[in-house]
């Protein structure tokens, strides 16, 4: 069992992950805890505009189970399903594979489906059709670093073999 | 302050009244939200990308031959009453251009506008891709949208997922990312109390309706705007298909409505339109809502043929002139309500004694 780090006596629930001075830390806290924090538990979350629709997302009492979808950070972009839910804002395209699942089920209530039909897009990389004024190799680099601190794997492949190509 | 003589016809093709079913319909609008990959959305991308963003879209675009020679404006460095002007004329979004609020001067927004196509840049969405026209006409319109979305498509990586389609800032946007509107003149169904049962039944079959600016404005002058609901799980064609179908529908009810109210209620119907005219003709101040409302009377009896010499441009014309920043360009800055309303009584009686002139008298 986890012990909260606050109280250092009740069972750790909720699993924080906290930057303080460009230092991330872990920690876990017992509900009580979290509560004196101020962090929001999943009734909470509930009473915010998209609330009353976003409440029925996934499952309500797997909120303060440890280490749970909603808690877990995106990282392209270090945001969460619950700011999600708070602000009823998507930070990033990763954030729809990060919380797919979530994402599944809310597009399905929204939408009455998951399944795009429409145009099918292939990237300029995919159709062959590059730029005809391609980037520069310091814009090319420079997307490069993003795309590795987002984790955008497949994003960075392509940029590295456009960086080649140009070299 | 802008110029929006730069553009052509000042973004405004879809005033002529040129489309199908003009005396109905006021125009067509098909927007697609796409988001570049490899950038955060514009909730939560820093100011620097922002510049990058609105960089790399503006270099895509000038490659493009729908956007070749766009007009660019940058919202953010615009005045208060410009970024309105833009919206009046229904090229931005009332986020973009509400003053005073942090989203209403995004870093880094901008417009993109070239005939009948625009692109917002730095929205909620890096790209808002819209088209405008005359009348009802979906297929049209989504077809200038559409060469839009592909000629870019071919230079930028948008954010596409295989699953879900394109993805958005808002969920409500994923898949295809078309809005899709039509904004349409019911007087008839509001005269005869039926409006209801009508909206009613839109939302039973997957459409919404809004106010004259779209999202979260209120219904003036018997002015709906009607689009689809949902944007995954049907193709493009499929969602304008439908939302074809049911505006046809409810331009058969709003038909049938005037001719009952033609024939049950003729002197009361005359009256009303007659009255509107009237107002509008002689009248030394007019406030915002009162000239909508009145418009709303005189494009009826237009409509219907009981008010001749009257052209359905000069009434559109008029619907986007009498708007508060539009006077206040015309006047050359912003001024007080009375003033205000001063001006657009002005400006409607001008306007009218010169129509009614030109075509021989009322």
């Amino acid at each position: 069992m986890k012990r909260c780090s606050q109280c250092q006596e009740r069972e750790g629930v909720i699993n924080l992950t906290e930057i303080k001075s460009g230092e991330v830390r872990t920690v876990w806290l017992c509900a009580k805890c979290a509560a004196e924090k101020g962090i929001q538990t999943a009734s909470a979350a509930s009473e915010t505009p998209l609330g009353s629709f976003l409440a029925g997302l996934g499952d309500p009492t797997a909120i303060a189970e440890p280490a749970t979808p909603v808690e877990a950070i995106c990282p392209g972009c270090g945001s969460t399903f619950r700011a999600f839910k708070d602000t009823g804002r998507v930070g990033c395209a990763i954030c729809y594979t990060s919380f797919e699942v979530l994402f599944r089920d809310l597009l399905r209530r929204l939408h009455g489906s998951t399944q795009h039909t429409g145009t099918a897009y292939l990237s300029p990389r995919e159709t062959g059709q590059l730029p005809r004024d391609p980037p520069s190799l310091q814009a090319l680099r420079d997307q490069l670093r993003r795309a590795i601190d987002a984790e955008q794997f497949e994003l960075a492949a392509e940029l590295r073999d456009r960086l080649k190509e140009q070299e | 302050m802008i110029d929006l003589n730069l553009l052509p016809d000042g973004g405004l093709t879809w005033l002529d009244a040129s489309g199908p079913s003009s005396h109905l319909v006021l125009s067509t609008r098909v927007r697609l939200a796409r988001n570049l990959a490899g950038y955060r959305f514009g909730n939560r991308i820093a100011g620097r990308d922002r510049e990058e963003v609105l960089d790399v879209v503006t270099s895509a675009a000038r490659q493009t031959a729908s956007l070749g020679s766009a007009m660019s404006y940058r919202i953010d460095r615009v005045e208060a009453v410009d970024r309105q002007l833009l919206h009046e004329r229904h090229l931005i979004s009332r986020e973009l251009a509400s003053p005073g609020t942090e989203s209403g001067s995004r870093p880094a927004s901008a417009l993109l506008a070239q005939g009948r196509a625009a692109v917002m840049v730095n929205e909620e969405d890096h790209l808002r891709l819209q088209a405008l026209s005359s009348g009802v006409d979906l297929e049209a319109t989504f077809a200038a949208v559409r060469k839009v979305d592909a000629e870019l498509g071919q230079r930028l990586a948008f954010a596409f997922h295989p699953e879900f389609g394109y993805l958005t800032s808002c969920p409500t946007n994923v898949g295809t990312g078309l809005r899709a509107s039509v904004l349409i003149h019911l007087p008839g169904l509001v005269l005869t109390k039926e409006i209801n049962r009508v909206l009613q039944g839109l939302t039973q079959v997957g459409l919404t309706y809004r106010g004259l600016y779209g999202e979260g404005s209120e219904v003036v002058g018997n002015f709906f705007q009607l689009s689809n609901q949902t944007t995954l799980g049907k193709s493009e064609g499929e969602l304008l298909d439908h939302l074809g179908k049911i505006v046809q529908r409810v331009m058969g009810y709003e038909e049938r409505a005037r001719q009952v109210l033609l024939r049950d209620a003729t002197s009361v119907l005359e009256d009303k339109v007659w009255r509107a005219f009237g107002l509008l003709r002689y009248a030394r101040s007019l406030s915002f809502e009162e000239t909508m409302n009145l418009l709303s009377g005189v494009r009826l009896g237009v409509g219907l043929a009981l008010i001749p010499n009257v052209g359905l441009y000069t009434l559109n014309r008029l619907l986007v002139f009498t708007q508060p920043a539009h006077l206040a360009a015309a006047s050359g800055g912003e001024m007080d309500d009375e003033t205000l309303r001063v001006r657009r009584a002005t400006y409607v009686r001008e306007l009218l004694e010169g129509e009614v002139g030109r075509k021989g008298g009322t």
